[in-house]
């Protein structure tokens, strides 16, 4: 009943805001959206895309798949003074280095973003996903690792120290080919309490002993650098276990029922979200503005799980999860927030690596061409 | 005769038409025929550059320019100059080489800068570049941003108001430097003032109306205190020139130690002192594996020792990846060249169609095709050749990416040899045979020196193509087949370190250079034919 009535009001708001928009017409009617393309990218269309140009017929959407080189492509875009997206969708560190080099622009959150439905303002409803002062997010996704339940025998993995135990679960494993997570997994399984893992990992014997106990897996892994890798990897066989996004594992798993499963343990959570480039002209912004409103408002993100296996990063979201748009089953129990996959988490330490990333990745990729 | 020849109207020019003397020929319009051709030849010329000028300028605004732009990266580095003027500036006089932090007037030089820079947003720009030479200056200057509009200085505004409120008064600000005298008496505080307002005025902020920062107050008592000579400028100066050795001072290298500890490390400030100059060697000594320190060049240590590895590796593999195509395609161009029309057709369709494939499509294909489940192992397994647990390791090395990327640049090699092939007559073969040549002798003596040609030009269009790829080393080259080009696309599109794969681009394009200068110089560019 309150959701009819939120339901109802947002739609008045926002046929009021359509009436608006056309008797001022001070908003531009396109507007190009640059995500990462595939399952994420047709979560978003159908969960507050279409929606929105069902409210706003006029308007048309482009879409750009270049989040991947989304940094890279905005710089240069400002340096040529030409900037052609309305809104990009990046990850959280990309986020804060896109703040930091002035090209994604601040937002005063309170302001910009719709208040929770359950009342509260948007700044207690992210809560401390607010990671930047430029970074408007969507969802909290998780890297964790999948395992083929019919090569490990009767002791299926619990820990995630299953990676380095190469007797218990002999086989390949596959590792992203970059530091981030890896150095955190072996630093935890070399025995580092959690809460000094990067205390350790910022001095060099740190980094160090991280290196040492990735070189005793080294010939058993498989590096990847693109996130379909792993799931394929799993279904052929290839490997044993090996990490990716959760996302991934579930469409491997519930969509084309591979006999694989998720660990969880020790779980990255990272985030993905929306920035607003700086520099766009009035109208552009004003379009860019309103959609983003929209976008981010509680039930638009709750709709997001109904595609994908993400959890939507407003808290007040949470309760409005309901099933897969297809196959039917309840969302809850996927997403990396649910309280029984979230036992043993990490969260990405973006100031960390901001510092660190060049430094180790050095070092790591010289010690994996050695 | 040169001097006639330059200066036709001449008498002497005049004369000789009329064969009175020997000079020089003349044209039917009378003017010598040198010139006359020369002009005629000049106009030629033009036409053709005429011709062909859509094209160069096109390649040179499309091409060149871009290149050289990028290329030009790896060198600039104005960024500190530009963000920390003052501070460069207040840097000179310290000497790295000590042991100690440079004195409180950099630390009030880096102040100035800073607040300005936090205001723009530059800082943490900044804090990025040099996060590449000295790890944890990003977040240093992520913090000390933050911290920059909170120090202590807003003390000696409250001491300057506390001798007059219209300190406070922008307006009092803006009237004060628009005096030229005052301007000249206050050079430091009048420059930053400058800043302000100039930054202001971009923002369309209105000086007059917006508050007087702290800086501006520091400045004007760290001027005051140095003895600034303001008799007779102003009351309201006059009054504070004698006020201000009241005032407690405020200790503005505390104030950088307390925003962040590291402001407090030697290390910091000679990164930022040697990376100083507006032009720099540092990204060309990273991608030779070297460093810049304040003590000069240095190896970087050996666990850090990337770039003269992969590029090494790129080298060996790019001359494996072109023999291998000489070693392959050559047998089939040959095929192609000697086989009737019709057949050679279709197996000329055969060789094409990679072309017309994705480049994805056939690298993931070879993924299939090598991995350890997959078609070939499978195979050899089921033919008893390998066991179930000794399956072969094909991919996610070397020997993976030299596969794949054989394969996808064999057409290159193929195509020019084929061209050349069939412009040898069969009958040089017949001929050598009928005088008594063994087969194998009439190909080596015969056949293939006419061949060589091709064979220089396919090796050069492989060995380029496969010296600059990365793609293929990414999907199937594991840790051991990748290429300096995955480590440049890296830095481009993730690090953001433009300048270092500018640099390691500048590098190879200069190895590619001298490969090609060694070529010609050993077997003559002239000798290569595309057809």
């Amino acid at each position: 009943m309150k959701l009819t009535k939120a339901l109802l009001a947002a739609t008045a708001v926002a046929i009021a805001g359509t009436a608006y928009a056309a008797s001022h017409s001070d908003m531009a009617n396109e507007m190009t959206l640059v995500s990462w393309g595939g399952a994420y990218q047709n979560s978003q269309q159908k969960a507050y895309v279409e929606p929105y140009l069902a409210e706003h017929p006029d308007v048309s959407v482009t879409w750009d798949e270049s989040s991947a080189e989304a940094v890279a492509k905005l710089r240069a875009m400002n340096e040529a003074g030409n900037i052609t997206w309305d809104l990009v969708d990046v990850v959280a560190s990309d986020a804060i280095r896109l703040c930091d080099e002035g090209l994604a622009m601040e937002v005063d959150f309170d302001e910009v973003l719709a208040p929770g439905d359950d009342g509260s303002t948007p700044t207690d409803d992210f809560g401390e996903m607010l990671v930047s002062d430029c970074y408007i997010p969507q969802i909290v996704y998780s890297t964790t690792v999948g395992y083929r339940t019919d090569m490990v025998g009767d002791t299926p993995p619990t820990d995630i120290c299953a990676i380095f135990d190469t007797e218990t679960y002999p086989g390949k494993r596959s590792l992203e080919k970059r530091p981030i997570n890896n150095m955190e997994w072996a630093l935890l399984c070399d025995g580092v309490p959690k809460a000094e893992i990067y205390d350790v990992l910022e001095t060099e014997e740190g980094q160090q002993r991280a290196l040492d106990k990735l070189a005793t897996i080294k010939d058993d892994v498989i590096w990847w650098s693109s996130g379909a890798d792993t799931p394929q990897l799993l279904a052929d066989g290839e490997v044993v276990m090996g990490s990716t996004y959760n996302g991934r594992l579930f469409s491997v798993i519930e969509e084309q029922d591979q006999p694989v499963a998720m660990l969880w343990d020790a779980q990255v959570f990272d985030l993905d979200g929306w920035i607003i480039p700086t520099g766009l002209p009035e109208d552009r912004l004003a379009r860019v503005l309103d959609f983003v409103k929209f976008a981010t408002d509680t039930q638009r993100l709750a709709d997001q799980a109904k595609y994908i296996s993400y959890g939507p990063a407003r808290k007040s979201s949470a309760p409005l999860v309901g099933k897969h748009a297809e196959l039917g089953i309840e969302m809850g129990p996927h997403m990396p927030t649910d309280p029984a996959n979230a036992k043993n988490t990490f969260i990405y330490n973006y100031e960390f690596w901001a510092d660190y990333r060049d430094d180790i990745d050095a070092k790591f990729q010289a010690w994996l061409a050695q | 005769m040169t001097t006639s020849s330059t200066d036709p109207g001449s008498m002497d020019a005049q004369t000789s038409g009329n064969g009175a003397k020997p000079g020089p020929m003349l044209a039917a319009d009378g003017t010598p025929l040198k010139r006359s051709l020369n002009r005629a030849l000049r106009r030629q010329k033009l036409r053709a550059l005429m011709l062909i000028a859509p094209l160069l300028i096109f390649v040179l605004i499309t091409f060149i320019a871009p290149i050289a732009d990028m290329l030009f990266r790896s060198v600039r580095n104005e960024i500190v100059q530009e963000t920390l003027p003052m501070t460069v500036e207040a840097l000179k006089s310290w000497d790295e080489e000590t042991t100690e932090l440079p004195d409180e007037k950099v630390f009030e030089a880096a102040y100035y800068d800073m607040f300005l820079a936090a205001e723009q947003k530059l800082h943490t720009r900044l804090g990025t570049r040099l996060n590449y030479e000295l790890t944890g200056i990003s977040s240093l200057f992520r913090k000390t941003g933050r911290a920059v509009d909170r120090f202590d200085t807003d003390k000696y505004v409250d001491d300057f108001a506390a001798l007059d409120p219209s300190w406070k008064d922008p307006a009092t600000w803006a009237a004060m430097f628009a005096n030229e005298d005052i301007a000249k008496a206050l050079p430091q505080t009048a420059h930053l003032w400058q800043r302000w307002t100039d930054f202001l005025q971009t923002k369309n902020e209105d000086p007059a109306k917006e508050d007087v920062e702290p800086f501006l107050f520091t400045s004007l008592y760290s001027e005051l205190m140095a003895g600034a000579d303001v008799s007779g400028l102003s009351p309201r100066l006059e009054q504070a020139a004698g006020a201000v050795k009241t005032f407690t001072p405020v200790s503005i290298e505390q104030q950088f130690i307390d925003a962040d500890k590291d402001w407090g490390n030697h290390e910091v400030w000679a990164t930022i002192k040697t990376y100083s100059p507006a032009y720099t060697p540092g990204y060309f000594l990273n991608a030779v594996d070297a460093q810049l320190t304040a003590d000069g060049v240095s190896a970087r240590p050996e666990n850090e020792q990337i770039y003269g590895i992969l590029f090494k590796r790129t080298i060996f593999m790019s001359i494996t990846i072109t023999l291998s195509c000489i070693m392959l395609g050559y047998p089939v161009a040959w095929l192609l060249a000697n086989l009737p029309m019709r057949t050679a057709n279709i197996l000329m369709i055969l060789v094409l169609l990679p072309f017309w494939t994705s480049l994805l499509v056939r690298t993931s294909a070879w993924k299939v095709m090598l991995q350890q489940q997959g078609v070939i192992n499978d195979v050899l397994v089921w033919l008893g050749i390998i066991s179930d647990s000794g399956r072969l390791i094909m991919i996610n090395n070397q020997f993976g990416t030299i596969v794949a990327m054989t394969h996808i640049l064999l057409p290159f090699m193929i195509l020019p040899l084929y061209s050349v092939m069939q412009t040898i007559p069969p009958t040089y073969l017949r001929a050598a045979k009928s005088l008594g040549a063994t087969n194998w002798v009439a190909f080596w003596r015969v056949y293939f020196p006419q061949s060589v040609p091709g064979i220089g030009a396919g090796s050069i269009l492989v060995f380029i193509l496969a010296i600059g790829y990365y793609i293929t080393p990414e999907i199937v080259g594991g840790t051991t087949g990748t290429f300096i080009s995955n480590r440049i696309a890296y830095h481009i599109s993730s690090s953001l370190n433009w300048g270092l794969a500018a640099a390691l681009g500048s590098i190879l394009l200069a190895a590619v250079l001298i490969l090609y200068y060694a070529y010609d110089r050993i077997v003559g560019i002239d000798n290569v034919k595309l057809g």
